[in-house]
């Protein structure tokens, strides 16, 4: 194991992405106030040592409400992206190992779905699925899963030469095999090093789709969702949007310099930042 | 050449194909009849009926998938539920504000992030260096909307400098008239584009700039640019000349790609500035289950996405001869 202590985008992200994890874990039992405690005295206070965050417009506790809101937003990037790398790396596997018509048909899909812009496909199906954490993620799967088969198609095309896999051949493994436990274990590196830059894009996206009226229904607060309600009060209460903003910014910043660093530390040979570089955010 | 050209276009027609299959699919999961909901709650189950069949909705869907690709290729897009015209019409009203704003934000991301870039390379290490990357990981990390509610709150808010909403003369018209000697619409119309450009373009030119500097810092690296440095030439000849051209190969090659997503954030963009493009007529069509017009600008967009990646894809093959004989 390479000591890792060099890499400064991986502790710095690891350490962002620790604390918004605490906070997401004990934010909610440390402020002292429920999600949707209104207080009506106390509306749009500015941050103090009562409220940390200052309140919304209900006088809702805003600490307490990123806190439970993170949840929902957190839990939409990684089953988006936990749905795109299984979906992507089995396509991926199949496309490179058999390689052929098979791969051909495949790409082109691939190709298909790459040909929308990111944010109208997961919109166009949102829309047609209707609001909801499990459609929220499901649309974001569709939007990602290209890049995760394309990474995983390459690494198989290289791999599917090497020694290994003849004398896998030739002791008669399966083809299922094959794929699954001599190939697979190649593409985590890349693979790992992607979905962790993957959920910094998804929480994005997702606050994106909520700012658009197309996120998860209230009164569900996910960050998204607090930053789009929070222009409303722009000119009164401007530090509304504003926590929303470095919420969403600080965790992103997170996963991307945690992903950055994995990167360096996990996949020097840079599969994951040739394939990046030509993919869309 | 010739042959790169005929192998990229014989990839663009299935691809074109899947993507209208792929559009029509996903409007097919709509919830919702489409004639209840342009009937209204109390129509009668006849007149419902009576209305499917009147938009086609009757026949299946594979008849229906062959009419829509029957009707592409003369040229339509069928009727708005809602806006009382053509879909082709609707859609042609607001794609030039879009590509306005869409080019406008390119522009402005490839000098921004090409400047960092360069400025990032050549001061490898310094503070110029740290200050140029922190730049650029924050212009990642943030919701392009969001960068583009702080520059309104700023600007026309705070200190009323620039207009908050809606888009001034068309910009193509605005030149034309500086041209001529008179430049008060072109000075309107750029501060109207200002704000929408620049929230559009800050991801890109964070993304960009992280490109420059790391091919201009291969590049630099390079024999031909110890040759210029050795040969006396003024450094800034050797970085701005000689190295900045190979360094912008890689950057050519992803500005087709990001071009989808500057189109998909022309839709937030849109709707924070009121601008009057497709993406604003998009979010209202979703809203109204305006099922073919949906389809239409989901299918303009992917076109237009399309079609810039076809031209980028060209005309690398023209800088880079190696690209077309791979």
């Amino acid at each position: 194991m390479r000591y890792p202590g060099g890499n400064l985008s991986l502790v710095i992200g690891g350490s962002i992405v620790v604390g918004v994890l605490l906070f997401v874990a004990f934010g909610p039992l440390v402020s002292g106030y429920e999600v949707e405690q209104m207080d009506m005295r106390n509306r749009l206070q500015l941050p103090s040592s009562a409220h940390w965050l200052g309140t919304d417009n209900f006088g809702r506790d805003l600490w307490t409400r990123m806190a439970v809101g993170a949840r929902v937003s957190l839990a939409i990037a990684l089953s988006s992206v936990a749905i795109a790398v299984v979906v992507g790396s089995i396509v991926g596997l199949i496309s490179g190992y058999f390689g052929g018509w098979l791969d051909l048909v495949i790409m082109r899909v691939v190709d298909v779905f790459l040909g929308f812009p990111p944010i109208i496909l997961a919109l166009a199906i949102v829309a047609a699925l209707g609001p909801g954490v499990v459609n929220l993620s499901l649309s974001l799967a569709a939007v990602f899963w290209t890049e995760y088969a394309r990474v995983v198609r390459s690494v198989t095309l290289a791999q599917r030469e090497a020694d290994y896999v003849a004398s896998a051949v030739a002791l008669g493994a399966s083809n299922a095999r094959i794929l699954f436990r001599e190939i697979l274990p190649n593409v985590f590196g890349p693979v790992i090093v992607l979905a962790t830059l993957g959920l910094g894009t998804a929480i994005i996206a997702e606050s994106g789709l909520s700012f658009l009226g197309f996120g998860v229904e209230p009164p569900t607060p996910t960050w998204g969702w607090t930053l789009a309600y929070g222009t409303r009060y722009l000119r009164v209460a401007p530090w509304l949007s504003t926590v929303a903003g470095l919420a969403i910014m600080i965790t992103v910043l997170g996963f991307n310099l945690f992903g950055d660093g994995l990167r360096d530390y996990l996949d020097p040979r840079g599969v994951a930042r040739r394939i990046r570089r030509t993919s869309r955010a | 050449m010739a042959a790169y050209v005929l192998r990229r276009l014989t990839l663009f027609v299935p691809m074109l194909i899947g993507i209208v299959a792929v559009t029509f699919g996903i409007m097919q999961l709509l919830p919702g009849d489409p004639a209840a909901v342009l009937l209204g709650e109390d129509a009668s189950e006849e007149a419902v009926r009576e209305m499917r069949r009147a938009l086609g909705l009757d026949r299946p869907w594979w008849i229906r998938l062959a009419a829509y690709y029957a009707d592409l290729f003369r040229g339509e897009m069928g009727d708005s539920y809602f806006q009382n015209q053509p879909v082709v019409d609707a859609i042609a009203q607001r794609l030039v504000p879009t590509l306005e704003v869409a080019f406008v934000a390119l522009l402005v991301s490839i000098i921004l992030g090409v400047a960092l870039g360069i400025a990032a390379a050549v001061r490898r290490g310094s503070l110029v260096d740290a200050a140029c990357m922190l730049f650029a990981q924050l212009g990642v990390s943030m919701p392009v909307f969001w960068f583009g509610i702080l520059l309104m709150y700023l600007f026309a808010i705070r200190f009323d400098l620039l207009p908050s909403i809606g888009r001034g003369p068309p910009l193509v018209f605005a030149l034309g008239q500086a041209l001529a000697g008179r430049p008060a619409a072109l000075g309107e119309s750029l501060m109207h584009i200002a704000m929408p450009a620049l929230t559009l373009g800050l991801t890109n030119a964070a993304v960009i700039s992280r490109l420059v500097r790391s091919s201009m810092l291969e590049t630099l690296g390079q024999d031909f640019v110890r040759t210029a440095n050795a040969k006396g030439l003024r450094p800034l000849r050797v970085v701005l000349v000689h190295a900045l051209r190979n360094a912008l190969l890689p950057v050519v090659s992803v500005i087709g790609l990001r071009f989808g997503a500057l189109l998909g954030g022309a839709v937030l963009t849109e709707s924070i500035f009121g601008w009057p493009g497709l993406g604003q007529l998009a979010v209202s069509a979703i809203s109204q289950r305006d099922i073919p017009l949906v389809q239409g600008i989901v299918l303009t967009f992917a076109l237009a996405f399309a079609i810039v990646n076809l031209i980028v894809d060209l005309l690398y093959a023209v800088i880079d001869p190696r690209i077309r004989l791979e």
